[in-house]
């Protein structure tokens, strides 16, 4: 697909190299990928942005451009009249089909101060439900056709995001590999809320049990507990229970609270006996 | 000694002046540790002094600017931090429905 070089620099076809410089200049550093370093389209603008000064900025490739850049499918015809000048060398970054189909594995000879850099990070979202994040596992992640075996420590936040070192891009010119940025995005319970450590939870409680107290079994993530609910207990009347919230993060057998929240449940549907016995018990 | 990297080696590898490195240090953007005269970067450094190369050299910022961009990144970076503490608070007020 042919790609408009001007366009994307904000210049016009009878642009001074100079004026090139200046639009190039303005632009990497408002879309350089070190300084929107969580902005997930900079890295593709700064490459399309490079991409296009690579072009512009030489005089011989700008020619090239100009002439054949919207028939760039014949662009061979070019380097039969002009022989490039440039010589083998690896690219620095990623380019597009287009810039590859109309100067080649060749193009960037002479430009680049051929430093060593390590890799580009990569960053990945991986989705989770409550109950994953209660126990510590491993799972396979497959990032840029890679399988990589991760261990999830219990406890994990949402948006909590961990740094797998020496998994991300290859580096350059034998530079090392950069690292691995993994966010993790918890999905809600249907029953269980969670903040930070502590988990919290509403129960129903029957007006009956609520007003003479009495037991009830209620679950949390790791099963089932016995509870005695006091004579009394009100509505919206909470109570915590010690240790039974979500695992610490990396603090193995630490756990938050659990938070009981009671919403007692009026009756529906009354007998005419239950009727009966509640007008007397509001006339005592 | 095996988390250091000589400051020159790494110049050389990344094509700079050693120079660039000690006005870095001068300005506290980064920190080198000296042993028999030879200079060392922390490998915990490398990751931030290959970001200021790109800068200076790429970009053509200065080494003040530098310095005013890694205060302003550090402040969206501990905003980025509160906004998901506070939407993981949120959630406790969300209904499943």
């Amino acid at each position: 697909m042919y790609i408009d070089y001007y366009k994307i620099l904000g210049v016009d076809q009878n642009t001074t190299q100079e004026e090139i410089k200046k639009a190039y200049r303005k632009l990497a550093r408002k879309h350089h990928p070190d300084l929107n370093p969580n902005d997930k389209n900079a890295k593709s603008k700064f490459q399309q942005i490079n991409e296009a000064n690579e072009v512009l900025s030489d005089p011989e490739k700008r020619k090239k451009y100009d002439q054949y850049g919207k028939d760039w499918q014949h662009a061979e015809q070019f380097e039969t009249e002009h022989k490039p000048e440039y010589s083998e060398t690896q690219f620095e970054g990623d380019f597009s089909d287009f810039f590859r189909s109309m100067f080649g594995e060749a193009a960037r000879a002479g430009r680049s101060r051929q430093a060593k850099y390590r890799g580009e990070d990569y960053s990945a979202e991986l989705h989770l439900n409550l109950i994953d994040a209660y126990e510590t596992h491993k799972q396979t992640l497959t990032i840029n056709g890679k399988n990589i075996r991760i261990t999830i420590p219990a406890g994990i936040e949402n948006g909590q995001i961990i740094k797998i070192a020496g998994h991300g891009g290859s580096g350059i010119n034998g530079g090392p590999y950069g690292d691995l940025y993994i966010t993790f995005l918890i999905a809600n319970h249907p029953k269980f809320k969670r903040l930070g450590n502590d988990l919290y939870t509403k129960v129903d409680l029957d007006l009956y049990t609520a007003v003479l107290g009495g037991d009830i079994t209620i679950d949390t993530l790791n099963g089932k507990v016995k509870l005695k609910v006091t004579p009394e207990t009100q509505n919206g009347s909470k109570i915590k229970l010690k240790g039974k919230g979500f695992p610490v993060y990396k603090n193995e057998g630490q756990f938050g609270d659990l938070y009981v929240t009671y919403s007692v449940i009026i009756p529906r549907n009354l007998t005419e006996k239950e009727k009966e016995l509640f007008t007397e018990l509001s006339k005592l | 000694m095996e988390n250091l990297i000589p400051a020159d080696e790494f110049c050389a590898n990344h094509n700079i002046e050693i120079s660039f490195i000690y006005s870095l240090q001068e300005t506290g953007l980064i920190e080198i540790t000296t042993i028999e005269e030879t200079g060392y970067i922390h490998t915990s450094q490398l990751q931030e002094l290959e970001r200021i190369v790109r800068l200076y050299y790429e970009l053509d910022i200065n080494l003040e600017g530098i310095d005013t961009i890694n205060h302003l990144l550090q402040r969206i970076n501990d905003m980025q931090d509160e906004i998901t503490a506070l939407r993981n608070r949120l959630r406790l007020y969300e209904t499943n429905e």
